[in-house]
């Protein structure tokens, strides 16, 4: 079974978000960055179906070569190689046609993502991959099993879960508790550095969407104290003054 | 020409985040000079979709063959391309959810259309076409420009107060030619609490921590919840406990929520957990710990035990009615 897993580098989830360049570009001094922590979870599980199935896993990031910590990170956890499409991702469309590109080319069985990135938060790439490339794709999958060439996985609904069957290939977006993450060993990271990373040129094609600035959410007020012992009050003031009752 | 909404349904009624994204693509439609349409698929009765019409939508499409009963994105999506192309429609919308993310994306990549995902704010037309984005789990956001002649919108909850109007729309029965590559997967179980509110669509959640002590102390918070008509959530330790179920668990790696009003019950305010809940226009917190980072985040607080706090509040809103 050949699967390709898409990574992310975001920064850490605690990171103090903030932008230079006349609100035009993210400040990375000082921010720690991290694999997508849904990514994460896909390669994870990527990792456990490879053992159980044999075969090949490769990672893959549409990025910079800021990428190549958590690329290397991926390789340590288990990836055989990895590729990286070299360039800024500059929205989900153009980040998915690369996807579907080396996709394209390669016919992976299974391609594994995030159920979105903690940067971007689109929830969006897997579903536009599925169809450049003609295949079905589901998220946010929570269990994935894979026997004779199927997929038997399930998915959270509004208000539950659902139970699904399909064929491969398949684009999966994933979420916890499909696999608990996985820390390198030492082993791991030793053989990492020997694995081959391969850069690639993007594609090029038309921007479909152009960011024009970012902005930070206005500071939050005061929060308002209310007594223990009057907590009666709170429901009249979110009556009266927050209207929100 | 006319913007296309894509709706979902609940028991044959439009989503209220559904109704929502047809007030907001009925004021798209103002600004752009054309007509707001609806795309619903599945079963309903006439009167339920004519709902959308109070909403701001002229036309609603109804497509409800049996096939499409079953939630399935991959046939949505074949159904809203076919619904864009007999109205001619440039401008798609929808909530956000993840089915709305889904048939947006297989939507945007079969007519090759630029789409924005978690927009917050309705769109600057007055150069160009530019939206504002949440990004980074809603501690910035982004103005972006869509430049391709179609376009892809998923709504964030509360991006505008919806207001009702008497109008109506007509309601036309929609038949699209359905393929069977879309419905290549079975469907072999749902597990669904039907009764439950939906969480991505309340005004109002109430929701408990790892202070709740435990499954069986529920009720207290339960008890608040239906008084208010809200719905329940929890932090992650409370769902990785199996106190609540995994489809409550709210923030960063579970579901991201925007009601109205938040009251958070014995939780510490972790910055994972905030990130499931910024979008918030109220929030309320209950802990017994003063210096619980949840209060940094609070428009209102409470310093005390949920314990002796919900029941008293339940007692008040009961009294209010
Ligand atoms: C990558 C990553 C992703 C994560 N994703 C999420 C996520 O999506 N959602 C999430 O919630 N967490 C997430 N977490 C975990 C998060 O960091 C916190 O550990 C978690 O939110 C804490 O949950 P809690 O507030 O219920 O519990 P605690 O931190 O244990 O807090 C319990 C609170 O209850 C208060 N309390 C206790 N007893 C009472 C009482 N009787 N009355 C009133 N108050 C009381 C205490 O003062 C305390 O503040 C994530 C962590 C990581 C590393
Ligand atoms: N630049 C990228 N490189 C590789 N994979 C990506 C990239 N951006 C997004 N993805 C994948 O697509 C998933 C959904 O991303 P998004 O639609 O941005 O929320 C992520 O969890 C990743 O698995």
């Amino acid at each position: 079974m050949k699967i390709l897993v898409c990574i992310t580098s975001v920064p850490d989830t605690t990171a103090k978000i903030s932008f230079t360049q006349d609100n035009t570009q993210f400040n990375k001094t000082g921010v720690q960055f991290i694999i997508g922590p849904y990514d994460d979870y896909a390669l994870a599980r990527a990792v456990e179906l490879k053992e159980q199935h044999g075969g090949s896993l490769t990672v893959l990031n549409v990025g910079t070569s800021d990428s190549d910590p958590q690329i290397r990170k991926a390789l340590a956890i288990g990836a055989d190689d990895a590729i990286r499409i070299d360039t800024e991702p500059t929205d989900s469309y153009f980040v998915a046609a690369q996807i579907a590109e080396i996709a394209q080319k390669n016919s992976y069985d299974l391609i594994l993502m995030g159920r979105e990135s903690i940067d971007f938060n689109s929830g969006v790439v897997h579903g536009l991959v599925g169809e450049m490339l003609g295949i079905p794709s589901y998220s946010p999958v929570m269990k994935l099993e894979i026997t004779d060439g199927k997929a038997e996985f399930a998915r959270e609904i509004d208000g539950g879960k659902e139970f699904l069957e399909a064929d491969l290939p398949l684009v999966l977006g994933c979420q916890e508790p499909i696999a608990e993450w996985k820390i390198p060993n030492m082993r791991g990271i030793m053989t990492a550095r020997s694995k081959p990373l391969n850069v690639v040129p993007a594609t090029p094609m038309d921007d479909l969407t152009v960011l024009k600035k970012y902005t930070l959410p206005a500071p939050k007020g005061e929060c308002k104290m209310i007594a223990a012992e009057d907590a009666e009050q709170l429901i009249a003031l979110l009556r009266t003054e927050a209207k929100v009752l | 020409m006319s913007v296309i909404i894509f709706v979902e349904l609940d028991n044959g009624s439009i989503k209220k985040s559904s109704l929502e994204a047809i007030y907001y693509g009925s004021k798209v439609a103002e600004s752009t000079q054309t007509t707001a349409t609806v795309l619903a698929i599945g079963s309903a009765e006439e009167s339920a979709l004519k709902e959308a019409g109070k909403f701001g939508a002229q036309k609603v499409l109804h497509a409800n063959d049996g096939k499409l009963s079953h939630e399935n994105s991959l046939a949505y999506a074949n159904v809203l391309a076919q619904a864009v192309e007999q109205e001619g429609s440039k401008i798609i919308i929808m909530a956000k959810s993840g089915l709305g993310d889904a048939v947006a994306a297989r939507v945007a990549a079969k007519l090759k259309a630029g789409i924005v995902s978690g927009v917050t704010e309705l769109p600057d037309t007055s150069s160009g076409f530019t939206v504002t984005r949440a990004i980074y789990t809603g501690k910035a956001f982004a103005s972006v420009e869509l430049n391709s002649d179609t376009k892809v919108l998923v709504v964030r909850k509360n991006a505008v107060e919806a207001v009702a109007t008497e109008a109506s729309a007509s309601v036309e029965v929609f038949a699209p030619t359905l393929q069977d590559s879309d419905f290549a997967a079975t469907v072999k179980n749902v597990e669904k609490a039907s009764s439950e509110l939906s969480l991505t669509d309340a005004d109002i959640i109430v929701s408990g921590g790892r202070g709740m002590k435990g499954p069986d102390h529920w009720d207290p918070l339960l008890e608040l919840a239906d008084a208010l008509g809200a719905a329940t959530g929890c932090s992650k330790p409370v769902s990785d406990l199996d106190w609540r179920p995994h489809h409550e668990h709210i923030g960063q790696t579970g579901i991201k929520v925007a009601p109205n009003l938040y009251i958070a019950c014995g939780i510490s305010g972790a910055i994972q957990h905030l990130a499931g809940v910024n979008g918030s226009k109220c929030i309320v917190v209950i802990n017994k710990d003063p210096e619980a980072p949840f209060f940094k985040a609070a428009d209102y607080g409470i310093v005390g035990d949920v314990f002796d706090v919900l029941p008293r509040l339940t007692k008040a809103v009961e009294a209010a009615k």
